[in-house]
């Protein structure tokens, strides 16, 4: 009702037609302009306006502490993070078009290469204004990965599973303690044992050995509930979580409850954000993949996906394993962007987050597990001053999104790369 | 030797004796029936011979080789492929999905093609692409190969599960009821195209119907099931007079 009311009404028809012929070049264009206004202009214009700095998340904490201030921090983001976007869209979309259609013509890995780069170049400078800014997007780019890993399970597959804050406990304290015991002076490992100097290089090798663990940790859960379907997976899962978790508050080693800390600081935004590409671009393929659409077959029909040839038992094992390994990777980020982890990180808390993020985005989908997670990070950061309101006001949220969208805001679509690069008003452009 | 041959099957649901001393044996190429009154074990001897039940007693042979105890996709790469007499679709794939999902165990690239896109990946996917194309265009369904297959009206629903099937590329096709809920119109339909798989692919068809105008068009010869156990077999004219069939359909007084 809500969602047709909007869609019907005159501004949304005008904005949508205003918002038509710009490519997503264009738009990655504005939303440079628009961060390196911001880099320029920010801190005067802000100053002009009364507010104490620049607004850090869009306005939001500005806003709810000081409501007097909201007129200036709306005309703030107005003008700031509205205006380069719509007048780079509006003015140069002729010139964008061109430029995307060229781009394409030319190769398409190569276009795709560029509005990464254009991505990278907004996030970076949108980030360098503040520390925290740099945090919360790191957090953010870490929670798309880990939302679309459990997407694989919970969403492709069908399946529920509560083990993701276990999987990203495996891969954090594995990547943690091969930094840790290798690079740096540690009062639970003792010397290094190689020079600081290669660990940025051997940083990767830390992250994929943690994401193996969690995918070897996966492969203990799914022998046994695979083996029928239903609620088992969910309960041992679940139970997966509290033993991996009780097992790290026991293990001394690695710091027992109180955790360890002093992670080498190698998880900078380009290491993040590389292996978030990664992350989206290998389960994009994925799923697909004939190869990756059999979870999806095998979550609507498991007789006739078994009749159709496919290989149910080792579909399953597959996409779940999978999934781990990439709870792995974001575990052994996480871990290092925060520079500290203990056992209590990776409870129920976490599950919560998680599962909201994928039921709030949408089922089945890379689109809607990046919109969950970014917009669910983002919310949680911006209602920081609410305090406990907050875990009203969010949890109130997903009951709407559950009644006008029982399964996500963008369910059930696929990620077209190519449709997305293409310039508009023309052709579509095959995959 | 026959194609398939099925000796001595017999079935036991718990106590419930299923099947019973079941015997087949389908040639290349034969197009064969099994009929019989409602809950005699027709989709039962379906499913022990795909393999979604294991037989409790019994020998199925496929080619030589004995394919009882394996898992329901290796018999079915190994060339049964069946429809379900309720439609068993995918609900969120789309039309053109389904059929390239039975090419599965055709795949080759193998999962680092599938995770990383590989040329060869794309190469497979786009031949698979357009054998799903030709089956489904064969069958009728061409034009409805990008929608979601629940938008699909009914008998192109049965039409899409059939290309399914024939994309698995079967030795022998298992039809379970591919009639069952059509109007006429629609019946005419399903079996020009059952004739025209079976010209042009060289399938042999193994199939249950309830109607008697399909089974007598169609068929090459028919078995009668009757409480698991096969009480007559022979030419569609030898079953139409056969008293014991009348009997098992229609009750004693018809006979006399």
């Amino acid at each position: 009702m809500i969602m047709t009311s909007i869609t019907n009404s005159g501004w949304w028809v005008k904005l949508k037609r205003f918002c038509a012929p710009v490519p997503l070049l264009g738009w990655l264009l504005g939303a440079l302009g628009a961060v390196i206004l911001e880099h320029i202009a920010g801190d005067p214009f802000s100053e002009l306006l009364g507010l104490p700095k620049i607004p850090v998340l869009f306005g939001a904490l500005v806003m709810l502490k000081k409501p007097l201030l909201i007129p200036s921090v709306l005309l703030y983001v107005l003008v700031i993070y509205g205006m380069p976007p719509a007048l780079v869209g509006r003015l140069f979309s002729g010139l964008a078009n061109r430029a995307a259609e060229k781009l394409l013509r030319f190769s398409k890995p190569f276009s795709v290469l560029i509005h990464l780069a254009l991505l990278y170049a907004i996030l970076h400078t949108w980030s360098d204004l503040s520390a925290y800014r740099l945090l919360t997007l790191k957090f953010t780019l870490i929670a798309v990965m880990l939302t679309l890993s459990l997407n694989v399970i919970n969403g492709y597959m069908g399946e529920f599973s509560c083990s993701h804050p276990g999987f990203m406990a495996l891969g954090a304290y594995v990547a943690s303690t091969f930094t840790l015991s290798l690079f740096v002076n540690d009062r639970l490992f003792g010397e290094a044992l190689l020079p600081a100097g290669l660990g940025p290089f051997l940083f990767p090798v830390a992250l994929i050995l943690g994401g193996l663990v969690a995918a070897l940790g996966a492969l203990v859960v799914a022998i046994p509930s695979f083996r029928t379907r239903g609620d088992y997976l969910a309960i041992i899962s679940l139970a997966f979580m509290f033993i991996v978790k009780s097992l790290f508050e026991n293990l001394e080693i690695v710091g027992g409850p109180r955790g360890m800390g002093s992670q080498p600081n190698w998880a900078n935004l380009p290491t993040v954000f590389v292996w978030t590409v990664l992350c989206v671009w290998i389960i994009n393929n994925f799923v697909r993949s004939t190869m990756g659409k059999a979870l999806n077959a095998v979550r609507d029909d498991e007789t006739a996906a078994d009749a159709m040839t496919v290989n149910t038992r080792k579909t399953k094992m597959v996409g779940f394993l999978f999934a781990a390994f990439w709870a792995g990777v974001a575990g052994g980020l996480f871990a290092h962007v925060l520079r500290y982890i203990n056992p209590g990180t990776f409870g129920i808390q976490r599950l919560a987050e998680g599962l909201a993020m994928v039921y709030f985005g949408g089922l089945n989908s890379v689109y809607g597990s990046i919109l969950g997670a970014v917009s669910l990070s983002f919310l949680s950061e911006a209602l920081r001053p609410l305090e406990i309101l907050k875990w009203i006001i969010i949890p109130l949220l997903l009951i709407l999104v559950m009644i006008f969208r029982p399964t996500g805001l963008i369910a059930f679509k696929e990620f077209n790369v190519g449709n997305l690069i293409k310039p508009k008003n023309t052709a579509p452009i095959e995959d | 030797m026959p194609l398939l041959q099925v000796k001595n099957m017999t079935h036991y649901f718990g106590g419930l004796r299923a099947v019973h001393q079941y015997h087949l044996e389908i040639e290349p190429g034969q197009i064969r029936a099994l009929i019989g009154p409602n809950g005699a074990g027709k989709t039962t001897v379906f499913n022990l011979i795909t393999g979604i039940h294991h037989p409790s007693k019994g020998q199925i042979i496929l080619e030589g080789e004995n394919i009882v105890g394996l898992r329901p996709y290796q018999i079915a790469s190994r060339g049964l492929g069946r429809t379900f007499q309720n439609l068993r679709l995918w609900r969120h794939m789309t039309v053109l999905e389904h059929v390239k999902m039975a090419r599965y165990s055709r795949l080759t690239y193998g999962l680092a093609g599938a995770f990383f896109g590989t040329p060869k990946r794309n190469r497979e996917e786009e031949a698979i692409e357009a054998t799903a194309l030709e089956l489904l265009e064969m069958v009728g369904a061409g034009g409805f190969a990008h929608q979601n297959v629940l938008q699909l009206p009914y008998g192109a629903q049965r039409r899409v599960e059939m290309a399914r099937a024939l994309a698995t590329e079967p030795k022998v096709l298992f039809l379970d009821e591919p009639t069952a809920g059509m109007n006429p119109e629609e019946l005419l339909q399903m079996m020009a195209i059952i004739r025209l798989i079976h010209k042009k692919m060289g399938v042999a068809i193994f199939l249950i119907e309830h109607r008697l105008k399909v089974v007598m068009e169609l068929c090459h010869s028919i078995q009668t099931l009757v409480f698991g156990e096969v009480i007559a077999e022979g030419n569609p004219s030898e079953i139409q007079n056969n008293p014991k069939v009348i009997d098992a359909y229609l009750g004693q007084d018809m006979v006399e």
